[in-house]
Order: structure tokens, then C-alpha cells, then sequence
């Protein structure tokens, strides 16, 4: 029987990790650590629900709630000096938990802090938008909605930004190949010369190490060249190819030790 | 090959007239010289007004969060090369300095000197790069050839050091590969020591040019709060009256121990724009000029480490490997499978020559990244010329383009 591999995440894995291998965390330290960034928590809590909250590598992440999303921002900007959204995406846990978490880095430069606040969405659930209170949010809600499909609610122009208007699929979810899908494969030949040249043309490769044995026109036979345009049979011609130097490699067959150079710097 | 007929209509594509209310879409780009990229930008005008703008991306979208998803981290060091490639060691450390705050190495401190050298040549090839081409749009050839032939100068040095010209991937996580070359230094005081006369020199022939003053006084004027709101950062910001400099308000390498000052201007026009850029190619100079003492007093104490010691994460030193057997064992692990950060997550931010360039890495223990957003600060300056060009002409365009100093292989990724 076949292994079975996941569909709902095709990304690369390791492919080999120690059984006891237990990875360590990344140092959360308590809010109260930090008087500024306490401070700041306290005045979310005052307004809205937080669900989690600590400081990790001098950031302070929050956790609301997906509804308060706007109002958390609009305190934030209006009352906490956090003037600047710097970053605004998503990260797909579609394939253990069914959901999207989203994150959005602020900035005060005030304070020089900067905080990242973070909520969870269903799979399927729209956001509102924050693009009246910070115009960065306009590209990038559009470039999430681009890469993940999350809408966003109340946005002026909610179209794709990276790909094309007619694209299909997104391409950051973990379901989404590397190489790009079947759509992926024929879209620029549907687009360029229709539907009934697919025979004619192929599909577009786009696995840049592939060797095709039978393909003697193009570069496909990297390594193992034969005359343009051979019919390759199965028992074509060998070509003889010699990378070596006249008269086989240069060996040191015997040390001498004046003519050499001692290194003593290793960095060198 | 005989021709094959296609789907796409060439005549004429470009420009629709509408008749009815006198208004022209025009299409500018995606191939025009003067976009500095693959920029698209339609354009609704009333006349030579521009009414409407609306910037069209993603021509050079290349899928570099996928990509880095796919790939251990020191593999997706090359790849950061291509996002600004104008300066892409200032990529390579922004991704460098990320890993390092997930993993919380400490890089020894002459290997933070040599990083900071090659930071400040790429933000002064950058800004040359930058003027050069500005100055190309607006007519100034020789202003163009002037700044090429600086930043030829210091892509030797730099080939020297890497081996490369553009796409250095000099920077390692962990340190860097490479002591500098014997050269460096006197190439670099000598390309130093000429500095300012030449920077004289393009003031010169600029300051009181009609033509650019014409083209950049009291054109394209972006308002503090537009700034903030658009997520500007950098000369951009700084040009908008917020002074604020990453490299001075949340210090990394050894720029808390450099002296330089944080050039800014509330004018928050093309020209206040330009004169951040020469003045912050000044104050790179007068930093490199502190690195080479830094760099000496770490000769002369005897500080030859470059590399990180964290044999979990980095590879030892290759004397080490080539002599014993368990660094050489840890070395063939870290090549082949990747070193494997704790779980957790981290935003760094570093000041490029562009702005704010942010890695956000998250980490589930794997040897590839579970997420990796890159903030690049030429997507935001592309964005705000939604409302930055409605109300200027034509000619200001191009202006207002080479002044955001966008580069598309940040835009796209």
C-alpha cells in the first residue's frame, strides 16, 4: 500500500526527526514586566475582551476578540499613540484547527514600542476592515484577500493585488502546492492562445530541475546532449563527455613541505 | 517557427478616449523606463490633470513567503537577495538578524562591525542609485553617469568581499561568511575621502537647476499624518516631518555606539525628499568612517571569531569541522536537514535604505518556517501614490515615482 500523504497541507516537512525530539519555546515573559506595555493592556481591557496576552522578543502580543478588531485598533490609534500599522496578515491553521489566525503589528513611535495584536477566524469568515483608519490596511487586506481569500468587510476595492483578476485558488494556503495547481498550469495558455491550443503547447512546467530525455530541441537534455533534433529511439548515439583535465587530475603524490604555504589564520 | 497567431489585441490597447465627459485612461507601464520596475499605474486625466491613479502590481510576484515556507532558513538566504536587489545585503541582514532574535544568538562583535560596513556601502549604493536615476528621469544625464561611475566603485569593493555584485548573500545567519579582504579598508577610505567632493558635485549641477527645481519644489507633497497613515518609513517618512530612524530609536548591531545624526524635514516634498537622501549619504559616510576604527581596535584586540558559537544552530568553524568528527557530524546535519528554531514568533524591523524592512518569522519547531511575512517598505510607498498623484500633471508623475524610490523586487516579492 501507498503511504498516505495529507492533502490539507502539502508543504514541505522534514523528512526526518528524531523521535525524543522535544523543541524548545521561544521565552514568553509576563505583561507586567514592562510598565509601558502594561499600561497599554490595561487600557484594551478597560473596552474589550483579551483572550491571552505577553510579551515575546520585546514585542507584546494581544489576543482579541475577531469582532473588536476595528475598535481595538481605533483605541490603539486614537488614545495609545500607536500611529502606524506596519504589517497585517494572516497565518493559515486550516489543516489543525480549521481556522486563520490574523495579526496586526502596530507601531508607536512615541513610545518605541510596538505591539502585535492577533485574533482567530473560522475558515470562511470575513474581517472587518481597518482601512478607515489606517490607509496602509487598503493593500494590505487586499493582499491577504489575495493570498488567504479572507474578505474584508467594508473595504472600498476588494480585488486581488499580486495575481491576476481572474486567478483562481490562493496561493499562501498550506493546500496549495508549491509548484502552483492544474490552473496554474494552463493559465497563461488558455489566456494567450485559447482552450484548443492545450494539445499543440502542454502544460506550463514549472519544476526548473526536470530533465526531459525525449525533448532533443531545447535544453531539456542538460548533461546528456545529443545533436539538435535527434530522434531519441531509446538507443541513441552516447555522447562521450570529458570534464577532466588532459592527462587525469592533478594529484600531490609527494608532500613537500617547503614549497607549501602554512595557513595560521583559520578565518582566511 | 511559423507565427502563432495569439489572443492578445497590441494596437492600441494602451489608450481608451472617452468622448463623453473629456476624460483619458492612460496606461503608464508596465514596461516604461521610468516606472524603475514592472509599475503599472492607470491614470484617469481631465486634460494633462491626473484625476484618478491606480497602481497595478505584481508583475515581478515571484511567491517568496511560499517559497520560504518550502525551504530551511540558511537556504532562503539567497532569495532575500532579490527582493531590493539595489542594496541586498540590507535584505540578507533584515532575515539574518530575525533568526537570530527567534533563536537568541549573539553575533561576536567583529562580525557586527563587518555587517555594519556592508550595510552602510549597500544603503550608499542604494541612495546612488536612487539619485542617478531620479536624475535620468528628469533629464540629468550627467548626474546619471556621475553617480554610476561612485556606485561602480563601491560594487568592486563589495565584489571584492563576495564574489558578487548585486546579489551579495553576504551576510550569514550566525555572523558572516568571510573576514574582509586586505583591500577593503584602503579602497574604501579612498572611495570615502572623495565622497563629499562628488556629493558637492551633484549638488551642483542640481540645487539650482530650474528644470529639477521645477520637478521637485512643492511637488508631491506627502502630510505627516498621510505619512503615518500610509505606512511610510524611512526618507519618505523623514521627509514628512517625523524623524525617526530605526537604526537610532530601536538600535541593532552597534549603532547605539556610532555617532550620526538623523537627517529630516517637514517640507514633505520631492525636494525635501531629495535633500534627505544626500544628506543621509553624508551621515553613511562619517558611520563607515567609525566602523574602520571599530574594525581596527578588533584587529588589535585579537577578535577573530565571525561566526556565532551555538552548535545547535550553526555550523562550527571550518577547522573545526575538517578536524573533528562531531562538528563535521552537527555541519552535515545543518546542511542537509536545517537547524530547527524553537516554536515561537518574532517581528524584526531594520532600516533599509528604502524604510522599514520587517521579517516576521513564525516557527513550529520544523526546519522550515510556518509563516514568514516580509514587510517591505517599497509596498506602501508604491500604495500611496493613490493619493499622492491625483491633482499633479503628467510630467510630475515620474518625478513622484523616482522620488518614493520604489523597487519592484520588494514590491512584488
Amino acid at each position: 500500500m501507498r503511504e498516505y500523504t495529507p492533502k490539507d497541507d502539502v508543504q514541505k516537512k522534514a523528512y526526518y526527526t528524531d523521535r525524543f525530539y522535544v523543541s524548545p519555546q521561544v521565552p514568553k515573559s509576563p505583561v507586567e514586566s514592562d510598565e509601558v506595555f502594561a499600561a497599554d493592556l490595561a487600557a484594551i481591557k478597560a473596552k474589550f475582551e483579551v483572550t491571552d496576552a505577553y510579551i515575546q522578543v520585546e514585542q507584546m502580543v494581544v489576543f482579541i476578540k475577531p469582532e473588536d478588531n476595528f475598535g481595538v485598533l481605533e483605541l490603539m490609534k486614537e488614545e495609545l499613540e500607536y500611529t502606524q500599522l506596519s504589517e497585517l496578515s494572516a497565518i493559515d491553521w486550516i489543516a489543525k484547527e480549521n481556522r486563520f489566525e490574523i495579526f496586526y503589528q502596530m507601531l508607536s513611535m512615541n513610545k518605541r514600542k510596538r505591539i502585535r495584536v492577533k485574533m482567530f477566524i473560522e475558515n470562511g469568515q470575513a474581517v472587518n476592515s481597518v482601512e478607515k483608519l489606517f490607509r496602509s490596511a487598503d493593500w494590505s487586506e487586499r493582499e491577504m484577500f489575495d493570498m488567504f481569500g479572507i474578505e474584508a468587510n467594508g473595504h472600498p476595492f476588494m480585488k486581488r493585488i499580486l495575481m491576476p483578476y481572474d486567478w483562481q485558488g490562493s496561493p499562501l494556503l498550506k493546500t496549495y502546492p508549491l509548484q502552483g495547481d492544474e490552473f496554474a498550469a494552463w493559465y497563461e495558455v488558455d489566456k494567450i492562445y485559447g482552450k484548443e491550443s492545450r494539445d499543440i503547447i502542454g502544460p506550463e512546467i514549472r519544476d526548473t530541475a526536470r530533465v526531459d530525455r525525449y525533448d532533443s530541441q531545447r535544453f531539456a537534455r542538460l548533461g546528456h546532449e545529443v545533436p539538435k533534433g535527434t530522434k531519441i529511439t531509446g538507443n541513441e548515439p552516447k555522447n562521450e563527455q570529458n570534464y577532466q583535465e588532459d592527462g587525469g587530475v592533478f594529484m600531490v603524490k609527494k608532500f613537500d613541505k617547503k614549497d607549501s604555504v602554512v595557513i595560521d589564520d583559520p578565518q582566511r | 517557427m511559423a507565427q502563432v497567431k495569439n489572443r492578445l489585441n497590441p494596437f492600441f490597447e494602451n489608450i481608451t478616449f472617452d468622448r463623453e465627459d473629456n476624460e483619458m485612461i492612460l496606461n503608464f507601464g508596465p514596461q516604461h523606463p521610468s516606472a524603475h520596475g514592472q509599475l503599472r499605474l492607470m491614470l484617469h486625466l481631465q486634460q494633462e490633470q491626473i484625476t484618478k491613479a491606480h497602481p497595478d502590481i505584481g508583475y515581478l510576484h515571484r511567491g517568496m513567503e511560499k517559497m520560504a515556507e518550502n525551504m530551511i532558513y540558511n537556504e532562503f538566504m539567497p532569495t532575500t537577495d532579490r527582493m531590493d536587489y539595489i542594496a541586498s545585503s540590507s535584505n540578507n541582514y533584515g532575515f539574518a538578524l530575525a533568526v537570530e532574535k527567534l533563536v537568541g544568538l549573539e553575533v561576536p562583535r567583529r562580525a557586527k562591525v563587518i555587517r555594519m560596513m556592508l550595510l552602510e556601502i549597500n544603503r550608499l549604493m542604494s541612495h546612488l542609485f536612487w539619485l542617478a536615476t531620479t536624475a535620468l528621469d528628469i533629464g540629468a544625464m550627467t548626474v546619471f553617469l556621475f553617480a554610476f561611475r561612485e556606485r561602480e566603485y563601491l560594487m568592486d569593493i563589495i565584489e571584492g568581499y563576495c564574489g558578487a555584485r548585486l546579489t551579495h548573500a553576504a551576510i550569514r545567519i550566525g555572523g558572516v561568511p568571510l573576514d574582509i579582504q586586505d583591500s577593503f579598508i584602503t579602497q574604501l577610505r579612498v572611495f570615502l575621502d572623495k565622497l563629499p567632493q562628488n556629493i558637492k558635485d551633484y549638488e551642483d549641477l542640481l540645487n539650482t537647476n530650474r528644470i529639477w527645481l521645477m520637478r521637485m519644489e512643492e511637488v508631491g507633497i506627502v502630510s505627516t499624518e498621510m505619512a503615518l497613515s500610509w505606512g511610510c518609513t524611512g526618507p519618505m517618512l523623514r521627509a514628512s516631518g517625523v524623524q525617526w530612524d530605526i537604526r537610532k530609536e530601536e538600535p541593532y548591531e552597534l549603532y547605539d555606539e556610532v555617532e550620526f545624526n538623523v537627517p529630516w524635514s517637514d517640507k514633505g516634498d520631492n525636494f525635501a525628499r531629495y535633500r534627505i537622501y544626500m544628506e543621509e549619504m553624508r551621515e553613511s559616510a562619517k558611520i563607515l568612517y567609525q566602523t574602520i576604527t571599530m574594525y581596527q581596535k578588533c584587529v588589535k584586540d585579537g577578535q577573530t571569531e565571525l561566526m556565532a558559537h551555538s552548535p545547535k544552530y550553526i555550523s562550527a568553524p571550518k577547522l573545526d569541522i575538517m578536524t573533528q568528527n562531531y562538528s563535521l557530524m552537527q555541519h552535515f546535519v545543518l546542511v542537509t536537514q536545517g537547524m530547527r528554531p524553537p516554536v515561537g514568533e518574532v517581528y524584526v524591523a531594520t532600516e533599509s535604505p528604502k524604510g522599514e524592512l520587517g521579517f516576521y518569522i513564525n516557527s513550529q519547531g520544523g526546519p522550515y518556517p510556518y509563516r514568514l511575512k516580509l514587510r517591505a517598505p517599497s509596498f506602501w510607498h508604491t500604495g500611496i501614490l493613490t493619493d499622492l498623484l491625483p491633482g499633479h500633471y503628467i510630467p510630475d508623475v515620474v518625478s513622484i515615482i523616482g522620488t518614493t524610490n520604489i523597487v519592484f523586487g520588494e514590491v512584488d516579492r
